[in-house]
């Protein structure tokens, strides 16, 4: 099942939940990057709070058909992408997302176990972290899940292709270019998705 | 070519691009990344210039005052307090006629400290004798910096200019940039041919002492002559950018849906990008307005904005800043281009400062506000401050 929005008229609109170190900004220009590879207009930008590791951080990334002018922060977006669970509880996650909206999240959890945490309707899962452990991303006590969530949300979303996200991924990542794109690739297989 | 850039990478490479010989800059948030990338295309070998690592802001603007001397371009970055250490430097680089490009970063001024977008900086320094322009996209960041060497550097301007970009709104948002090509900007700038320069083989002084019967007052007036030549001068080469790279900018404001309109909104910088979509959806419904965003606030508009006033009933002006006087800085300019030319009734709205987010529903309610004024045909206050904490109205 691919749990996608209907587009073609509107703007659709990402929001990032990560914590400083894990990527969530450079997530988001990934995700804006392949966008724009398949031909759409993006803009990514980050929620600047306290940069510190481990604190708090939030990123968008706005996709469209037509040029995007919109210069405001994303209150109500169409899909939400949680690259620690830990942060749930701690930051309202669900916040603005619409109805019909999708999250996904990174966790061991099925979506059912989820949903028992999260009062929504379409939830994801999928275990990006001992993804990035498999394919040496990061440390084995902070992994950097950014590159394999995204694969996670090319399929989740069927916005992108994950074709185009890993090959945003190699021009993009900083290192380790290959083993990125695979631990995109592995979580795209791998997502528990869950709804109606 | 297209690459995904942010405002920030956008100002580097319209740098890069313009060939200057000397950067010398010091790291402030926003900015720090324009000035980092910079290094990296000075490290890589992409660009041929000269880094000078200074101790400050104004030993920055010293530097690019002395290289620019030598008769080659150069270029800065800055935001905020970096730009208020630099103000003794900026009236320096302007009097002594060097077209310099610095790129700022709209920040707030502490304190409290913020990072966040505000033009106070910006605004006070308008009478410093540079050239000012607000951007609302990263293209319009890239592309202004090249114009900005063209329109500076032509022998009857020889005034400096800062290009301007708010905060994090562009300088940390990564969006879709057509980078033109090296060649063709070559082309269109052209080698740099200083009116005047340092050279041993023909010594000179430059910046000597001046009696107050000496030429001081006519220093001044070249420069005010010089800041009328860059009103016209600005519109060939905007022109002259557009057929080139296949751009459409309007040379000192661009007016959107104007025409017919009840109400329009005047604004800088990227409110005025938000505010189309609004004009959009608002149109849609009925409501006949318009914005009308200026590029240029040194030289001022003061035309087209009398041409603005023609067509509409109503103009409400968004700051986003405050300047303790009759209402903020473009309210003023605004107002002032005005007086004599109509009677229709001006509004200030100011909203946004430290980075408070200027949202679609609020940019909506001030429209509306707008509308009962252009209606009624006078204005209830003359300045509004538009989504203070506690006030309900515009939240």
């Amino acid at each position: 099942m691919i749990m996608s929005l209907p587009i073609g008229d509107r703007m659709i609109e990402i929001r990032f939940h990560g914590r400083g170190g894990q990527g969530s900004v450079m997530a988001s220009k990934i995700l804006a990057k392949a966008f724009f590879m398949e031909e759409k207009y993006v803009s990514a930008f980050p929620y600047y709070g306290v940069e510190r590791r481990g604190a708090p951080v939030t990123a968008f990334t706005r996709m469209d058909d037509k040029p995007i002018r919109a210069r405001y922060q994303i209150y109500e977006p169409d899909y939400v992408i949680v690259l620690d669970a830990s942060l749930i509880g701690a930051v309202d996650v669900l916040k603005g997302l619409k109805k019909d909206g999708y999250i996904l999240i990174n966790t061991i959890k099925s979506p059912e176990e989820m949903k028992k945490v999260l009062n929504h309707k379409n939830i994801a899962t999928v275990d990006a972290t001992t993804i990035a452990i498999k394919h040496h991303l990061g440390s084995q006590t902070a992994p950097i899940v950014n590159t394999a969530i995204l694969g996670a949300f090319a399929r989740m979303s069927g916005l992108v292709k994950i074709e185009t996200i890993m090959d945003a991924i190699r021009q993009a990542a900083p290192a380790k270019q290959e083993e990125n794109a695979l631990a995109a690739k592995e979580a795209y297989e791998n997502v528990k998705l869950g709804g109606d | 070519m297209k690459m995904i850039l942010t405002g920030n990478e956008s100002a580097a490479w319209g740098a890069r691009l313009s060939r200057p010989k000397v950067v010398a800059a010091y790291p402030i948030t926003p900015q720090t990344s324009i000035i980092e990338t910079i290094a990296s295309f000075i490290a890589n070998g992409e660009m041929d210039a000269r880094y000078i690592r200074v101790e400050s802001e104004h030993s920055a603007m010293a530097a690019c005052i002395a290289a620019q001397n030598t008769g080659v371009r150069t270029f800065t970055a800055t935001s905020a307090h970096g730009l208020a250490l630099m103000h003794e430097m900026l009236i320096w680089a302007s009097g002594a006629r060097l077209p310099i490009v610095m790129s700022v970063v709209n920040r707030a001024m502490a304190p409290p400290w913020s990072v966040w977008t505000d033009q106070l900086d910006t605004m006070a320094q308008r009478d410093t004798g540079w050239i000012q322009i607000y951007t609302e996209n990263n293209q319009e960041v890239i592309d202004s910096i090249i114009m900005s060497y063209k329109i500076g550097e032509k022998h009857n301007i020889l005034l400096p200019s800062m290009v301007i970009e708010d905060a994090f709104i562009l300088s940390h948002t990564s969006e879709g940039v057509d980078i033109p090509e090296q060649e063709k900007v070559d082309e269109f700038l052209g080698e740099y041919d200083p009116a005047f320069k340092l050279d041993p083989d023909e010594p000179a002084g430059f910046g000597s002492l001046i009696m107050p019967e000496g030429p001081y007052m006519e220093f001044r007036y070249k420069m005010a002559l010089a800041m009328e030549d860059a009103r016209k001068e600005t519109g060939e080469v905007v022109k002259e950018f557009n057929e080139i790279f296949g751009r459409n900018y309007s040379p000192f404001v661009e007016e959107y849906r104007t025409e017919d309109a009840d109400a329009v909104m005047v604004v800088l910088g990227t409110i005025g990008s938000t505010a189309k979509d609004v004009v959009d959806n608002m149109r849609g419904e009925g409501y006949k307005v318009g914005v009308a965003r200026v590029r240029y606030f040194r030289p001022f508009p003061v035309e087209e904005i009398r041409n603005i006033a023609r067509k509409t009933n109503m103009l409400g002006v968004a700051d986003r800043s405050y300047s303790f006087g009759p209402g903020a800085n473009l309210y003023a300019e605004t107002k002032s281009s005005l007086y004599g030319f109509t009677d229709i009734p001006v509004k200030n709205y100011v909203m946004g400062l430290g980075g408070r987010d200027i949202t679609p529903k609020i940019l909506e309610k001030v429209f509306k506000d707008m509308l009962l004024i252009s209606k009624k045909g006078v204005v209830d206050k003359e300045v509004e401050w538009v989504g203070l904490q506690g006030d309900e109205r515009w939240s």
